[in-house]
């Protein structure tokens, strides 16, 4: 709707024939006043490229000091590898939990659910959305790790570790890849499901043999961005799963995840240009890069499911 | 009665009622799934509630919100500094981000055409931006508070520079939702009686989408005042012992007291930090109630 109003009213006056010449009247103050909001909407690509540039600054710092080999490896001091593992290992339990129980609260919610049902029971799933991460962080370190774990289900594990924290970020990870899979699983046209229930199937079956694999594209981009959250988030983490470089496969111990080491680093006295402060941005461009190709993969996989439907 | 209408009455049935009339185990099952992960998060989110007020109920006295964080005497640590650190960080915030967002949600929705590739590229970078780790616009901001030759770290002005850059994205995506909203024979109108785009827009498209546009500036400032991994990257100390004076004046913020607090091991702390998460949860609970206030208060359908 937007592009049509745009083009029918906008300056440039390529349609309707009467109104082209009025449109081509000097207004100064419009011009002004166009050029101001669209500096603004211009703001925001800056602040992508800011974000490059600031980063990059201090970046090449970094690696004037330390060589490139350095970084990516597991050397104690510089490297980024046991970090880059701490991360993978806590998103990979985080999405071990909120996958499948993301994905069956939004079959449950476009699938099963009656419209009534449904206007209560999405804001519910997503109030988990609302809850401060630092509170979260709270929640693991306290209950989760020594009620939880050490008390009911008695797993020898450290005071942080990479496995309550995991737990936690995994449901807090939930409403997003629900509310985005939901929306794929409901832009499936009904006619497929009636299709599928003519034939004979049952609801279940319907569900997860026409709809799920109708909205797969849709599918992916919701646990793609699940997973983006995952990598970017940072209190609980920062809390719950140590703050000491650790390159392991055990999730019973603690590791320091790429956010974990941002912040625990930046508590100190990193005085600007100091090795110290450098290495908090390149962990940061790490993370930044990496964080920025899982969302391109998850808005390339959106654009696709909305173009199918 | 045949097979065939059998089935058909149930396929009508379930169309129908949008409940399934099939009792076989297999398809229970999977309902039962379906049910667990729908209320496995609700569960958590009780027991984190209740679990957290029964740690902080010794402390829910006047104390935790009048008097300064303090090291020596935990048992009457409060959260006075954290408050009012955190009240002012949402009215910077705010004044940075809402005039930005929605000028460049006017410029999108409104002038913008939208098949130009460079306001393809700020669709993409938009919602690119949204999903950028609240640690890296933490970074950012110390980068663009060390280039403006601002040496003081843990100011409100380096932490609400973070959270608005952080919420940005969010005002952005809502006002033009809000804007787009407005039907279109409301700016045809305007348009045909001789009003300029802008008039248009300025007199007729804001007014109509200001509701819209305040339910989601509120809903940003929710989540901006929970936030506290941007404000340990600028620097915001855990505690300190005065109230906020001016732009420049170093703050903590009630979730970096949370965050100070989780990791003192002292009981008496905790207690206080659970005490704080629950004053933080009204703060939250408060602005979303206001939020879904003025939405239905003043909302307008055509």
């Amino acid at each position: 709707m937007n592009s049509t109003s745009a083009s029918a009213v906008g300056p440039s006056g390529r349609t309707g024939p009467p109104a082209a010449d009025l449109s081509r009247k000097a207004r100064p103050a419009e011009t002004v006043i166009r050029a101001v909001l669209m500096v603004s909407a211009f703001l925001s690509v800056a602040i992508t490229i800011g974000i490059f540039i600031a980063l990059a600054r201090p970046v090449i710092g970094f690696f004037e000091e330390v060589p490139f080999g350095t970084f990516f490896s597991d050397d104690a001091q510089y490297g980024v590898l046991p970090l880059i593992g701490g991360t993978l290992m806590t998103t990979a339990i985080a999405l071990l939990v909120a996958v499948p129980l993301g994905l069956g609260a939004a079959m449950y919610l476009s699938e099963y659910a009656s419209r009534k049902a449904r206007k209560v029971l999405k804001p519910t799933v997503e109030l988990l959305a609302g809850i401060p991460s630092v509170v979260y962080g709270f929640f693991a370190l306290t209950f989760v790790t020594p009620t939880l774990l050490q008390d009911i289900l008695s797993l020898e594990v450290n005071f942080t570790n990479a496995l309550s924290a995991g737990l936690v970020l995994g449901v807090m990870v939930i409403p997003t890849i629900a509310s985005l899979a939901e929306d794929a699983l409901s832009a499936v046209p009904q006619s497929m499901r009636q299709g599928s229930l003519a034939m004979g199937a049952n609801r279940m079956q319907t569900t997860l043999r026409v709809v799920f694999p109708a909205a797969l594209s849709g599918i992916g981009a919701a646990i793609v961005l699940g997973m983006s959250r995952a990598i970017g988030e940072t209190m609980i983490v920062a809390l719950a799963a140590g703050a000491q470089k650790n390159l392991s496969l055990d999730p019973r111990e603690g590791m320091q995840t790429m956010t974990g080491f941002i912040a625990t680093t930046a508590q100190g006295e990193n005085p600007v240009g100091s090795t110290s402060y450098n290495t908090l941005f390149a962990v940061g461009m790490t993370l930044f890069l990496i964080t920025l190709v899982v969302n391109i993969v998850s808005i390339v996989l959106v654009r696709r499911f909305r173009q199918v439907y | 009665m045949s097979v065939a209408t059998t089935t058909a009455r149930e396929v009508t049935q379930s169309l129908t009622t949008g409940r399934p009339k099939d009792r076989r185990p297999a398809s229970l099952i999977f309902l039962a799934l379906l049910w667990f992960s729908l209320f496995f998060g609700v569960v958590v989110l009780l027991v984190l509630l209740i679990d957290t007020a029964i740690q902080g109920a010794p402390r829910f006295d006047s104390a935790l919100i009048t008097e300064y964080g303090s090291r020596v005497l935990p048992e009457t640590t409060g959260f006075r500094a954290g408050i009012l650190g955190s009240a002012w960080l949402m009215l910077f915030t705010a004044l940075f981000a809402v005039p930005l967002g929605i000028a460049a949600a006017l410029y999108l929705e409104e002038f913008a055409d939208t098949d130009r590739w460079w306001n393809r590229l700020i669709e993409l970078n938009l919602q690119n931006l949204a999903a950028v780790p609240s640690i890296v616009y933490g970074l950012l901001a110390v980068a663009v508070m060390a280039l403006a030759g601002f040496s003081d770290s843990g100011t409100v002005l380096g932490g609400a520079t973070a959270l608005a850059l952080l919420i940005l994205p969010v005002i952005i995506i809502t006002t033009r939702e809000a804007v787009r909203a407005v039907p279109r024979e409301i700016r045809e109108g305007s348009l045909a009686l001789g009003a300029t785009v802008w008039q248009t827009t300025w007199r007729q498209t804001l007014p109509s989408a200001i509701p819209g546009i305040a339910t989601g500036t509120i809903l940003g400032l929710s989540r901006a005042i929970g936030e506290a991994a941007p404000l340990v990257v600028v620097g915001l100390a855990g505690s300190v012992r005065f109230d906020p004076t001016g732009v420049l004046s170093s703050i903590t913020a009630l979730p970096m007291q949370i965050f100070s607090l989780t990791s003192q091991s002292q009981e008496d702390f905790q207690t206080a930090a659970s005490a704080a998460i629950i004053v933080l949860l009204v703060m939250i609970l408060g602005l979303n109630a206001a939020a879904i206030y003025i939405r239905n208060k003043f909302q307008r359908s055509w």
